[in-house]
């Protein structure tokens, strides 16, 4: 399996995972669909571009970076979408995704293989 | 009673000890080793000038069996035989590299690191086995045998009671603790030598061992040849996995060791697990109060 699409898949389950934490969150209960798929996109979209990054740089550190910095600017513009009633998550959806995005960097340096050098 | 003095005597001992290698290309410096079958000494080689060791067998080894043997085990981790003849006397000899390091018991000695040790393990592993792959078994496997050269290279030396895989059964060779079983009756086969590798490999390791690696010695020393590793690239898969952080086949490991072993190797995963599992927790139990 190549690196892009582990860290699609890892993503997928790890954003999916994230997302369903909100249950765990009343006043956003009723939006768990929309949550759950914004999540998940924001998983898979940070394991595309950790996996590129991985057949191009093999380093645990780069790829921890990576994922962080992603995972935190990902985070960011999906908190900067406000709730029905005006809310920011942003502590909520930011430093998770910050942790999520290193565990996405970090599955994509570890897993799958990378392109044989010419 | 003497009428010489005992260092004359002495000296006339050594006289008539030293072979007399003045019709070949070799001048003896000193002696440098002694065993059953012969003395291996430090000789010059005039003719390509440099320093080769020659072991001169006993009167008796008519046919320079071991050369002819060792000729055949072009390995890196067995020194390689330049040359062979017999002397004016009638002793054969042969003139093999002079491997420049220490013996593997005084290299312990210098307490390396258990990797390193291990490591050095598999090189001599690497050299019987190919030994082995060749169709011969050194039957005489022990540290004093094994030779480590100043860049952790390693020698197997001392073929002298080495034999066929497929040979009859010979007289009992060997040495103890290092000798297996079935050598006192005369039979021998690659187990033979996985057996003193496995008491090798006991030598190796620290007070108290690490279990798995116990249990690999132990497996390999069997008194029952058949209980124990079939061969030796086997036995060097076994010690290798340990080096690996890797469970290893002698041993079964406990639930906790394998949670340990998980543990180790996977500390950075672990550790972002639970740093997003604290995260979430600290979210969802102090996030509320801090508005």
């Amino acid at each position: 399996m190549n690196k892009p699409v582990v860290g699609l898949i890892a993503g997928a389950v790890l954003g999916a995972i994230d997302g369903a934490t909100a249950w765990f969150t009343p006043a956003v209960r009723s939006e768990m669909t929309t949550i759950l798929m914004g999540s998940s996109v924001k998983g898979m979209a940070v394991g595309i571009i950790c996996g590129f990054l991985a057949r191009k740089v093999h380093s645990t550190a780069a790829g921890l970076a990576a994922g962080a910095g992603f995972g935190l600017l990902f985070a960011y513009l999906v908190a900067l979408m406000p709730e029905p009633d005006g809310t920011h998550y942003y502590l909520q959806i930011m430093v998770p995704g910050f942790v999520l995005g290193a565990l996405i960097g970090f599955l994509t340096q570890k897993m799958g293989t990378a392109p044989a050098k010419a | 009673m003497s009428f010489l003095p005992d260092r004359a005597l002495d000296h006339l001992r050594d006289v008539a000890e030293t072979p007399d290698f003045s019709e070949t290309r070799y001048q003896v410096e000193e002696e440098i080793g002694r065993g059953g079958m012969g003395i291996v000494y430090r000789a010059w080689d005039a003719q390509l000038e440099r320093r080769v060791a020659v072991k001169v067998m006993n009167a008796g080894y008519a046919i320079n069996r071991e050369a002819k043997l060792l000729a055949q085990l072009e390995h890196p981790g067995i020194a390689p035989v330049y040359d062979a003849g017999a002397l004016p006397d009638g002793r054969c000899y042969y003139a093999m590299r002079l491997i420049q390091g220490r013996r593997l018991d005084e290299f312990l000695r210098a307490e390396p690191a258990l990797p390193a040790r291990l490591r050095l393990f598999e090189k001599i592993c690497e050299a019987v086995a190919f030994a082995h792959n060749r169709g011969v078994i050194h039957c005489d496997l022990k540290p004093q045998n094994i030779m480590v050269g100043e860049f952790g290279e390693v020698f197997v030396v001392d073929w002298g009671v080495a034999r066929a895989l497929d040979g009859a059964p010979a007289p009992p060779a060997g040495t103890p603790p290092y000798m297996a079983p079935e050598q006192s009756g005369g039979g021998a086969d690659a187990r033979t030598d996985v057996f003193a590798l496995g008491r090798i490999l006991r030598d190796l390791m620290p007070d108290p061992p690490p279990r798995p690696l116990a249990a690999i010695a132990q497996k390999a020393s069997a008194r029952d040849a058949a209980a124990r590793f079939a061969n030796v690239q086997q036995l060097a898969a076994d010690v290798g996995r340990f080096l690996d952080g890797q469970p290893v086949a002698a041993y079964r490991d406990t639930v906790p060791e394998r949670l340990a072993r998980f543990g180790r190797q996977n500390q950075v995963l672990l550790l972002l697990l639970g740093t997003y599992l604290a995260v979430k927790l600290f979210l969802y139990f102090l996030a509320p109060a801090l508005k």
